[in-house]
């Protein structure tokens, strides 16, 4: 237990915790819309995110950027953050769709045990990223400099860079626009009509499907955005790190209370912090472990998390 | 296609009908023949008539262990998923365990450096494992089926990254000098040698054979039909008297003792253990291989880890098309994994009551569908 490594650099840990956490509740969003509508744990959305991160990465090489190009000037660079958002979201949100209709849909039709959607899921999954292993020859892919690292200002002691400034921004940005979209649009009330029960839903005249479709597109957008952010924040990509993020995600969503999008932000914004602490006191080499470690400790005294489960009751 | 459908279905029927009519000591004669059959399969004297089934890319004897070790492994799990009903996606875990356990206490690069011979190893390695089981089990069993497969796959996982970066356990670096095996020739030579696979995959068939004859008798107790009717429906299951927790960890406790077996025989084949051994995918295409067989099947789950362990072998060094097929193994069970689970659920050798278990479901009304 190193204490003195911890309270050195308190801001520091803080903000980058904070950094590290938004990407987690951008992916956990995805998890949580799925669980809180089909009570079915996607475990393919860390694929998901890795389409979105993947596009992103080709999607600027398709402009010219390759791993060693720097962009400058506001206007370009918020130009290709755009662009680079837009083509990580349209990728993500088709994969998910795509492992929707082939995966669960059939599945759904069947009524078939819980079990089996999960393993279609890990199937799905682990072939998408091997799919992705194979194309990049197992090899990490650079990322062009989009957003320079630069300090912009400093709080309580701790720099705040641009490229952390951009991903807590635009993470906040997307939740409180998904949490208006959820609580005050029809097609919000829709979701959480079929999250409240998806048979009345049906009887009411809602498209069941059409919303379910809808929810994947939704949380797929989320986690392109999450894949982005992470290309700029980390500089390379692997195909497997979705893995892990994946599982990290998850625990943020159970953490907050799955199936509850307030809690998807707390949780994961949570479990960055305290992952962050943690590789101070323990070295980083432990830091893979804490997530794991505070999922079991979760269930085990509070398996509802911090905030309950409740997309389909009115505060979504 | 409806016919061949039909054909293929009505043949199975009758194999099947054939094998339950027929008299006790006919049954008994071609169990008696396959097993001699795989007792003889790794000489080159014997296998040499058969044709392309031999590997080409590598010694055969070696590539029948590997078979041999998944085989054990998805008759582990098959307990689990299988008959319990409970998705272990963590399973490696236990195998890790038990191999891990046998290293530090017998390796002389452990800090141990207690040295003990394998056999006395194997027992404490066995416990271990099975308190990792019921250590797993204990906080997660009574949670919803779907957190159970997201903790027990971070259990991999924190048994992975335990291994990577602990000082205690090695890392990339490893145990060696992992003993073998005790016994000897009568003319003195050690019988588990370096050289020879062979005696090793004869030790796991045996104990395959062994393990198999108590998982079944297991099974057609009291404990198996608990097991059941836990799988079928928890909920009934508990009203109608049956302590669920209890046996639901006893499924998670016995299949964990068989992966900690498994384990065990690997780390004193291989001499080595280290972090690299412990790839993820490797619990997911154990879950494939009882799929795929048909779980909750005893001879689906032998059938189905035989397969896809083959069938990795197999691949091995093949080009086709230009690909390498090895490359593409876990992308192929990944994609075997929902195939089987859209179109044949019960897998290739199903387990009669759990084949109509899913078509009692499919009948259930499914509003706005």
């Amino acid at each position: 237990m190193d204490f003195n490594a911890l309270f050195s650099d308190f801001g520091g840990y803080t903000i980058t915790g904070l950094t590290v956490g938004a990407i987690y509740a951008l992916v956990a969003l995805g998890y949580t819309l799925v669980y809180g509508v089909l009570r079915l744990i996607n475990f393919a959305h860390s694929e998901v995110f890795i389409a979105g991160a993947f596009a992103a990465i080709w999607g600027w090489a398709a402009f010219g950027l390759d791993r060693d190009s720097v962009v400058s000037g506001f206007g370009s660079i918020m130009l290709y953050l755009l662009v680079g958002a837009l083509i990580a979201a349209v990728a993500s949100a088709g994969t998910a769709t795509v492992i929707e209709r082939v995966a669960y849909r059939p599945l759904r039709k069947r009524n078939a045990p819980p079990l089996a959607f999960l393993i279609t899921a890990i199937g799905a999954s682990i072939a998408i990223a091997e799919a992705f292993g194979i194309y990049t020859r197992r090899l990490p892919v650079g990322a062009p400099t989009v957003v320079k690292n630069d300090v912009l200002f400093t709080v309580f002691g701790a720099d705040v860079t641009a490229v952390q400034l951009l991903v807590i921004g635009s993470a906040l940005a997307m939740m409180v626009a998904l949490d208006l979209f959820i609580n005050r649009s029809r097609v919000g009330r829709g979701i959480r009509a079929v999250a409240q029960d998806q048979n009345t839903a049906a009887l009411m005249g809602i498209n069941k499907d059409r919303i379910i479709l809808i929810v994947f597109i939704i949380g797929g957008a989320m986690a392109g955005v999450a894949g982005m952010l992470y290309d700029i924040r980390i500089g390379t990509l692997t195909y497997s790190v979705g893995f892990l993020l994946g599982l990290k995600a998850f625990t943020a969503a159970v953490l907050g209370g799955i199936g509850n999008l307030r809690g998807a932000l707390i949780g994961g914004l949570l479990l960055g912090l305290v992952e962050n602490y943690a590789s101070a006191l323990f070295g980083a080499n432990w830091k893979d472990l804490v997530a794991f470690v505070v999922l079991v400790v979760l269930l085990m005294f509070r398996p509802t998390g911090l905030l309950g489960e409740s997309l389909g009751r009115a505060r979504a | 296609m409806t016919s061949v459908r039909e054909w293929i279905y009505s043949g199975r029927h009758a194999v099947s009908e054939r094998w339950h009519h027929a008299p006790r000591w006919m049954r008994w004669a071609v169990i008696a023949a396959v097993i001699v059959f795989f007792y003889a399969l790794p000489n080159r004297e014997f296998y040499q008539w058969l044709g392309p089934i031999p590997t080409t890319g590598s010694n055969f004897g070696q590539v029948l262990f590997t078979i041999s070790i998944y085989v054990l492994l998805a008759v582990g799990l098959n307990i689990v998923v299988g008959f319990a009903g409970l998705l272990d996606l963590g399973y490696f875990g236990f195998f890790a365990v038990g191999a891990y356990t046998v290293a530090v206490l017998t390796s002389p690069s452990s800090d141990l450096k207690t040295l003990w011979p394998w056999l006395l190893a194997l027992p404490v390695a066995l416990v271990l494992t099975m308190i990792s089981g019921v250590m797993l089990g204990t906080p997660t069993l009574r949670l919803r089926g779907d957190y159970l497969a997201i903790v027990t796959l971070g259990f991999a996982e924190m048994i992975r990254v335990a291994a990577t970066s602990s000082e205690f356990l090695k890392g990339q670096r490893g145990f060696n000098q992992i003993p073998h095996p005790p016994g000897s020739y009568a003319d003195g030579k050690p019988i588990f040698g370096v050289l020879d696979p062979r005696p090793y995959y004869w030790l796991v068939l045996t104990l395959i054979i062994l393990v198999v004859i108590g998982v079944r008798n297991l099974n057609r107790s009291r404990v198996g039909r608990a097991w059941i009717s836990i799988r079928e429906d928890e909920d009934a299951a508990q009203l109608m008297g049956v302590p669920t927790f209890k046996f639901k960890l006893w499924a998670f406790a016995s299949g964990a003792f068989i992966g900690g077996l498994a384990g065990a025989l690997f780390a004193g084949k291989q001499n080595f253990v280290s972090s690299q051994n412990l790839e993820l995918l490797n619990s997911i295409i154990i879950l494939a291989a009882v799929i795929l067989g048909g779980s909750g099947n005893i001879v689906g789950a032998i059938v189905g880890g035989g397969l896809v362990a083959y069938m990795i072998e197999r691949f091995r060094g093949i080009e086709l098309l230009g690909i390498q097929l090895y490359e593409y193994r876990f992308m192929f069970f990944g994609l075997v994994l929902v195939v089987m689970m859209i179109f044949r659920p019960q897998g290739l050798i199903p387990n009669r009551r759990r084949a109509a278990e899913f078509k009692d479901r499919r009948k259930e009304v499914i509003v706005g569908g």
